[in-house]
């Protein structure tokens, strides 16, 4: 028996060494501290390096280029870390560099509350950078699910060559549960996807391919990155037939894979009255909240997101069309709220907000729903 | 939600609260073979300000992590009483230390000079948090006594194995001596 009891922050750490990163940029913030702390000692370990740097912006800026060099590479900050890397983080959506990057969310705005818990960084995950762009936000409830989650940002960041945000919070980064790793031995792990073509034909940004291979630099393949929109060699272009299925390229990408990409748990919806959209910590309040209703007999089913973004909007849809209300629990003032509202509709929707930096209580979310 | 209990010790930064329950989480999970879970809050200070560790010990699954109203709770600071005071189920188990905490709200609360046991027994008052998780499995029973022992075994700083155990043995005879009063 290998069980441990093992902390959030450590299982990111312990699923990003499983998914192969083998480079680290950051600069410590809490409540994500203990990612960098442990990644500072297991990477020399395992032949990967280590860097910290002078501030958020140089961290990303960092993964991306280790990204470019052929490692898997990530960073983890909290909110103000989070907001420097708004910039960069555009840059890897443009350039279609696989990296993920860890926001472990405490409360905001700016410094805010350190090491105390929040959900409001779910916005800037999805629209933190200028121009529209497709983006990846994952957000793991447990310490156990923080490894897979992990192993998945990492998966999909490199199946969709696109920055993959995995959006933690407070608690679940510094919660201490059971964890078995021996439980996940036939784990899957994507590596990147190299090609065929000599040197001389080969597209960084190839149209015909939904996601072109990235071969790193420094093999003999000359190309060219920017965050200028470019051709398919990297070059900036201002041709309006190049510029034109770029776009197309980078959002079919994603939306074209919705199905793998959107990850959810559902419990009990089919006859439910009233149906709990939660996600991150908040979703086990929400797990204890609709037993203690289901005790008392109302008709209650809970969907748990593991994707946020990009966000399913058919299958919400239909997995909530049967119910009256749909109440939503957030550690924030209604952000994931205004995308189901958006869905399904205001008059449905019933939002449960906390932002005294304390978790949503199991209580809230039962008077939400006794009054639905 | 089988036997779900929730334990909460608070007192101020520096104390080992944290440090303490996770050592009740590790011996409840590596043990016991109980489900538990650990987490925390504290400010940003090194030492001092307000500093909280909340255990959950359940035979099952464990959904809501937090207290959701304590059935053991610890507090080593005057403040940490007074605010989790009322977050006590009616007759949850109530251990303050009487070192620290002047003014207590009930008397059905174990008062116990758990400082100054720690300072008798071992010459260091750090291992007051050692001697708070004694009397607290002691009186509660909620974790083994064989699996506290190798929670802290395994946990103490290379050298001071058998100070702390020797403060984890006075809780647990502090334990013995309050059950018997009552």
């Amino acid at each position: 028996m290998t069980v441990t009891l093992m902390q959030g922050n450590a299982a990111c750490v312990e699923g990003a060494l499983r998914a192969g990163c083998r480079f680290f940029g950051g600069y410590p913030i809490t409540p994500s501290s203990e990612i960098a702390e442990l990644l500072s000692r297991r990477l020399p370990v395992v032949g990967g390096r280590f860097i910290q740097m002078e501030d958020e912006i140089a961290s990303l800026a960092a993964v991306i280029g280790a990204s470019v060099g052929g490692l898997k590479a990530m960073t983890a900050t909290s909110g103000p870390g989070f907001s420097l890397m708004q910039e960069n983080l555009g840059y890897a959506a443009a350039a279609e560099i696989p990296c993920v990057i860890v926001d472990v969310q405490r409360g905001g705005p700016s410094t805010g509350l350190p090491t105390a818990p929040s959900q409001g960084d779910v916005m800037q995950a999805r629209w933190g950078t200028h121009g529209d762009h497709p983006i990846i936000a994952l957000c793991p409830t447990s310490v156990a699910e923080t490894y897979t989650l992990t192993i998945e940002a990492f998966n999909l960041s490199e199946d969709y060559r696109t920055p993959v945000i995995l959006l933690m919070d407070e608690v679940i980064g510094h919660m201490r549960e059971a964890f078995d790793p021996d439980r996940y031995g036939d784990i899957e792990v994507v590596d990147r996807m190299t090609t065929d073509v000599p040197p001389e034909w080969y597209f960084p940004y190839d149209e015909t391919r939904a996601v072109p291979p990235l071969v790193s630099f420094g093999e003999g393949f000359r190309y060219h990155i920017t965050g200028l929109l470019h051709d398919q060699a990297g070059f900036p272009t201002y041709r309006q037939d190049e510029i034109e299925p770029w776009w197309q390229r980078v959002f079919a990408k994603i939306n074209d894979n919705l199905d793998r990409i959107f990850m959810y748990d559902e419990d009990g919806i089919e006859d439910a009255r009233t149906i709990v959209i939660a996600y991150g910590s908040t979703a086990r309040s929400a797990v204890h909240a609709v037993q203690l209703a289901r005790r008392r007999r109302y008709k209650v089913g809970l969907i748990t997101l593991k994707t946020i973004w990009p966000f399913h909007e058919a299958l919400i849809e239909e997995l909530a069309a049967g119910a009256h209300r749909v109440i939503v629990p957030e550690m924030n003032l209604g952000q994931l709220a205004l995308e189901i509202e958006r869905v399904l509709g205001r008059a449905k929707v019933r939002r449960v907000n906390r932002v005294d930096g304390e978790l949503i209580a199991p209580r809230q979310i039962l008077e939400a729903i006794e009054v639905a | 939600m089988g036997e779900r209990f929730e334990i909460r010790l608070a007192g101020s930064g520096g104390q080992g609260l944290i440090l303490a329950g996770l050592i009740l989480a590790e011996a409840a999970v590596l043990y016991d073979g109980k489900n538990a879970c650990q987490t925390q809050s504290y400010g940003p200070e090194a030492r001092g300000g307000a500093s909280k560790a909340e255990v959950v010990i359940d035979t099952d699954e464990i959904d809501y992590p937090k207290v959701i109203a304590a059935d053991a709770l610890l507090t080593m600071s005057q403040e940490a009483c007074d605010k989790y005071y009322h977050d006590l189920k009616r007759d949850g188990l109530f251990i303050v230390d009487s070192v620290h905490v002047r003014r207590v709200p009930t008397s059905r609360a174990h008062r116990v000079p758990i400082t100054q046991i720690a300072e008798d027994t071992t010459g260091r008052r750090i291992t007051a948090n050692i001697v708070g998780l004694g009397i607290l499995a002691g009186l509660s029973g909620i974790v083994s006594r064989e699996a506290l022992e190798r929670a802290v075994a395994a946990r103490a700083p290379r050298g001071t194995q058998e100070i702390n155990l020797q403060a984890l043995a006075a809780g647990f005879e502090a334990a013995e001596k309050l059950q018997a009063e009552r």
